[in-house]
């Protein structure tokens, strides 16, 4: 675990001496938990079509389909003409696109970010590498199934999809959510340690706490 | 100046290899460990090759040796050279040349990670590189098993077919046989 994040004693700038536990200090402790559907259906559908209308992603390029989204948000192909934009922060996206490989040091922050997301939030995994390996199938720091380790609600296949094919996954994903199978925040949150434990599995330092957010 | 004459120049000087030509401007010559310091410090002062193209390393598994490949060059004629240094592949370590080119740490610091070869003194060398949490042999050394640890530590999806590409293209070509 790296220095900085180990418990410790500091001396603060009037002289006075207190204890820093950085893992506990600077995140919630607490488990996701599952977020119950509104009291009604009428309301649960009018919050589910807000939610479709508004996909907000998480500008996190993990691979080479990173490249594809320049394009997708600029003039060329223009997804904002269809309610989607990138987002700078977790805090302010709701979709998170994993765009192509994921090599376990990057799994690592693709987890905090997919955790520090707020609810509800979705995942696309884009290419065939994030749903057996693609041409990756054999590297020594890849993982070849993405949804052992995050709640993946839509795959779009190629090597590279092009943005057309994005497009068509964002009128997918919204027909998904409007029919309120958008739920992978809560399946994170109950099969949590399944989730945690295959995570755990691959990440060999983990110095992150296990839920951040 | 050609290759030719450098490598007379130098020859009279250090217990050098035979020259390779690759190109007019691009030879290869191989150098004892004990006298790689010296040979570049003469290359970098008295023949103008001041700039440090790559340092990097093969792994001669067969014969139990890592070659290591100090490639430089001289950006006035322009002519490059790289010098090859033959260490055993058991507890491999060579001396470092961070002094010489500073640039040299951020190379050896990836030897170390991705071939295990040791270079006492260099700065930040024992630190990780680019790998975290690296559990196993050094990824790049021959005798690792990328596909076997693969196969041990990532979840395979089942039903994943592969096909030779010759003999696919045949059958969808002359479907009838040849």
């Amino acid at each position: 675990m790296k220095e900085e994040l180990l418990k410790r004693w500091v001396k603060g700038p009037d002289g006075v001496e207190f204890e820093v536990e950085p893992l506990r200090d600077y995140y919630c402790e607490a488990p996701p938990t599952v977020m119950p559907a509104a009291y009604i259906k009428i309301v649960e559908d009018m919050f589910n079509w807000a939610r479709a209308e508004s996909i907000w992603i998480l500008g996190f390029g993990t691979g080479c389909g990173a490249i594809e989204m320049r394009p997708l948000m600029t003039p060329r192909f223009d997804a904002y003409r269809y309610g989607v934009q990138w987002r700078p922060t977790p805090r302010q996206a709701n979709l998170f696109i994993i765009s192509g490989y994921l090599s376990t040091k990057t799994l690592k922050r693709a987890i905090r970010s997919y955790e520090q997301m707020q609810n509800p939030k979705y995942v696309i995994g884009l290419g065939s590498c994030t749903i057996n390996g693609g041409m990756y199938w054999d590297s020594y720091n890849t993982i070849k199934r993405l949804d052992d380790y995050l709640p993946v609600d839509l795959y779009i296949a190629g090597c590279m999809p092009r943005p057309e094919a994005l497009l068509a996954g964002f009128q997918d994903m919204k027909k998904l959510i409007r029919a309120g199978k958008g739920e992978g925040a809560n399946k994170y949150a109950e099969n949590f340690d399944w989730y945690k434990a295959n995570q755990k599995k691959v990440i060999h330092d983990w110095d992150m706490p296990d839920y951040n957010w | 100046m050609t290759l030719r004459d450098l490598h007379t120049r130098l020859t009279a000087l250090f217990p050098l290899g035979e020259l390779t030509e690759q190109r007019p401007n691009l030879g290869f010559v191989t150098v004892p460990a004990d006298y790689l310091r010296p040979t570049l410090l003469h290359l970098r002062d008295r023949e103008g090759f001041t700039h440090l193209v790559l340092l990097t390393a093969v792994d001669w598994l067969e014969d139990g040796q890592f070659q290591l490949t100090y490639l430089l060059s001289n950006r006035a004629i322009p002519c490059d050279i790289g010098l090859r240094v033959m260490l055993p592949r058991e507890g491999a370590s060579m001396e470092s040349i961070h002094e010489l080119w500073p640039t040299a740490a951020t190379y050896q610091r990836e030897l170390r990670e991705m071939f295990g070869i040791a270079f006492p003194g260099s700065p930040r060398v024992e630190e990780e590189f680019i790998l975290e949490g690296w559990i196993d042999l050094p990824p790049y050394r021959r005798d690792f098993d990328t596909k076997k640890f693969s196969e041990e530590n990532f979840n395979h999806r089942p039903g994943r077919e592969t096909t030779d590409p010759a003999a696919h293209m045949k059958k969808q070509l002359y479907p009838g046989g040849l």
